[in-house]
């Protein structure tokens, strides 16, 4: 009998000419992915694991699926608000542009739902029960909703037809819209995954602020330079508010933080901090005199806020592959209530 | 109804693995040789709804005796050793009292059983995927393929009529115990002491606490070391319970999009306006 000791790094005081590799041939047991210069915010944590396995299951959906429903509902709630803003304030081809994007972005939102299902056929179960604690059964509701107001507001607008209907089912997109944008976060928040549910109180304003900034973006590709005034001043709050939240969901999720900063979602991350800046900053500078430099700049805005979401998904997975992230907080969380039924060896 | 598993009395036989999957038809799901131990199954998923983990270590149970005195012969690294300990754990589907997957399916395709259980309607569930990463076990998956949720559903058939579930059936130590949840609470009690009685100190219930994160677990566990060194979660928490703080804090989010972009407009006027 050999006193070898398994642990995550492999084996300990194991007898000489052993050939057999503890942990050879496990998929993805790297210690640290994608550690180019980056420095830890945090000395390593000292933990126990299951031979370094995951304790969650992480995440099935598709990140081109997911990121990019959470990314086009933003786009088409906060197109919403800004398009009954300018229809009130007489921009005229902003309204029916912002009206347009709104209904092609909820589209494919809704087909990438439909899509990431692993039983597509049955999407209309989702509309079996109401289930205020299930925020997939609430957003489809709301997709329910909104769907056919943006439908309306967008076809009504196009062929002119029933101006006060038009009219109606634009202040409804308007009104539901920011619903749209902001119940992703409570999506991704309410799963066990340490990056998403541990940011829940932030999530929901980074995810506001990027649909601000990619709706505001939309409309400076789309609308004239002489209607495009409040849509940079959007794009500056869209942008500002996304960052300013980011910085506090940093600060305040502790270990939780450290995903978003690291790997591919740190990659997803920082892009999208560049292009939101370079976005803000060409619209505010250059917008409001060259078509070309706005188009360019908001072209960026909706860059910056399809990566903050590509970032957020990654970081959710890669915290929920590590179980790093599910022990050493539930571990900190026990040592804090004091000594309760377990015992240290 | 629930399960009450006493790991210490587990030998690592894998019966509960494969008569689960005897019973209930579950697929294979890869024939990979890990080696890291003799655990190949890995991890609960949703072709995998009994998984027995297998953990070495160099530390006697209680005032055991291990190891084997070679004399003068050579015993490279094992020499000056205390011992060494294996322990098994069958793990499972926790049936939570809080069930995560079950307050997050949108379809109402989870449901909760006559016996207290969690059990996935298959002829509902149409893939979300989303009771996969709210499960703060990480038992629940999507089965490839296939597209749908799955896991252990308690043997609802069985115990439908007044068989135990296929894994309690086949265990041959009764590792595996079913029944009603209390009784077999105040049975683990007494387990408990009698191991303490024994010296063995290590060994602590897992999840039989109602008034715990996830509101008492349905299937319970008598381990002898911490729960992370099986591959459990310590401190797992139903994620809904911070559901109403979520909403609140998406309400207002939501409540600052339209009003911060109502004021946008409002101080730019009309087209031609300032700025």
């Amino acid at each position: 009998m050999s006193s070898s000791e398994v642990g995550k790094e492999g084996v300990r005081g194991e007898r000489p000419g052993r050939e057999a590799q503890i942990g050879k041939g496990l998929r993805g047991r790297g210690r640290r992915r994608g550690g180019r210069g980056e420095k830890a915010m945090v000395p390593e944590a000292e933990f126990t694991s299951y031979y370094g396995k995951p304790i969650l299951n992480p995440p099935v959906w598709k990140s081109l699926d997911i990121a990019g429903y959470f990314f086009l509902g933003g786009l088409a709630g906060a197109g919403s608000v800004l398009a009954a803003g300018a229809q009130l304030t007489g921009r005229t081809a902003a309204a029916r542009a912002l009206k347009i994007s709104s209904l092609a972005a909820i589209g494919g939102s809704t087909a990438a739902l439909v899509h990431d299902l692993g039983r597509p056929e049955r999407f209309y179960n989702m509309l079996r029960v109401m289930k205020p604690t299930s925020p997939m059964s609430v957003g489809s509701w709301l997709l329910a909703a909104y769907g056919p107001a943006a439908g309306a507001a967008a076809a009504l607008e196009v062929t002119g037809l029933l101006p006060r209907l038009g009219r109606a089912a634009t202040a409804g997109a308007a009104v539901l819209g920011p619903a749209v944008a902001a119940y992703t976060a409570v999506l991704a928040a309410d799963t066990a995954v340490p990056a998403w549910h541990e940011a829940h109180r932030e999530l929901p304003f980074v995810f506001v602020g990027s649909a601000a900034a990619a709706a505001a973006g939309m409309a400076l590709v789309a609308a004239p330079v002489r209607e495009n005034a409040p849509m940079r001043t959007a794009a500056v709050f869209g942008a500002g508010l996304e960052l300013a939240a980011a910085a506090v969901l940093e600060r305040r999720a502790g270990l939780a933080a450290e995903p978003y900063r690291r790997g591919r979602a740190g990659a997803y991350m920082r892009a999208g901090e560049v292009l939101s800046a370079a976005g803000t900053a060409g619209c505010v500078l250059l917008g409001g005199r060259s078509r070309a430099a706005a188009a360019l700049s908001g072209a960026a805005l909706l860059a910056s806020s399809a990566c903050t979401r590509f970032g957020v998904f990654h970081a959710g997975v890669q915290s929920a592959e590590d179980p790093k992230y599910t022990v050493v907080p539930q571990r900190e969380r026990l040592a804090a209530r004091g000594p309760g039924p377990t015992r240290e060896p | 109804m629930g399960f009450f598993t006493d790991t210490s009395v587990c030998i690592g036989c894998k019966a509960c693995e494969v008569a689960c999957k005897e019973w209930n038809a579950v697929p294979e799901d890869g024939l990979e040789f890990t080696g890291m131990s003799y655990d190949n199954t890995q991890g609960l998923g949703a072709d995998t709804w009994r998984h027995v983990a297998f953990i070495e270590q160099s530390k006697p149970i209680g005032q055991n005796e291990t190891g084997v005195d070679h004399g003068a012969a050579d015993q490279g690294a094992a020499a000056g050793a205390g011992g060494m300990r294996w322990l098994m754990a069958s793990d499972v589907c926790k049936h939570c009292t809080h069930a995560a997957c079950l307050d997050v399916c949108p379809t109402g395709s989870l449901f909760r059983t006559e016996f207290g259980t969690v059990v996935v309607q298959e002829d509902i569930c149409n893939g979300c995927g989303y009771c996969v990463p709210a499960c703060p076990y990480g038992v629940i998956d999507q089965r490839k393929g296939d597209g749908r949720a799955w896991k252990c559903t308690l043997c609802y058939d069985r115990i439908g009529v007044g068989q135990e579930p296929a894994c309690a059936k086949a265990c041959p130590t009764d590792s595996i115990q079913f029944g009603p949840l209390d009784e077999l609470r105040e049975r683990a009690a007494m387990r408990v002491d009698q191991l303490h009685g024994l010296g063995v100190e290590d060994a602590r219930l897992y999840g039989q606490d109602p008034d715990d994160g996830v509101g008492g677990d349905g299937a319970f566990f008598l381990l002898l070391d911490e729960p992370e060194v099986y591959g459990l979660p310590p401190d797992p928490v139903v994620t809904t319970r911070d559901l109403p703080s979520m909403w609140r804090h998406a309400g207002v989010a939501a409540a600052a999009l339209l009003g911060g972009l109502a004021t946008v407009f409002a101080a730019h006027g009309r087209e031609g306006g300032a700025r």
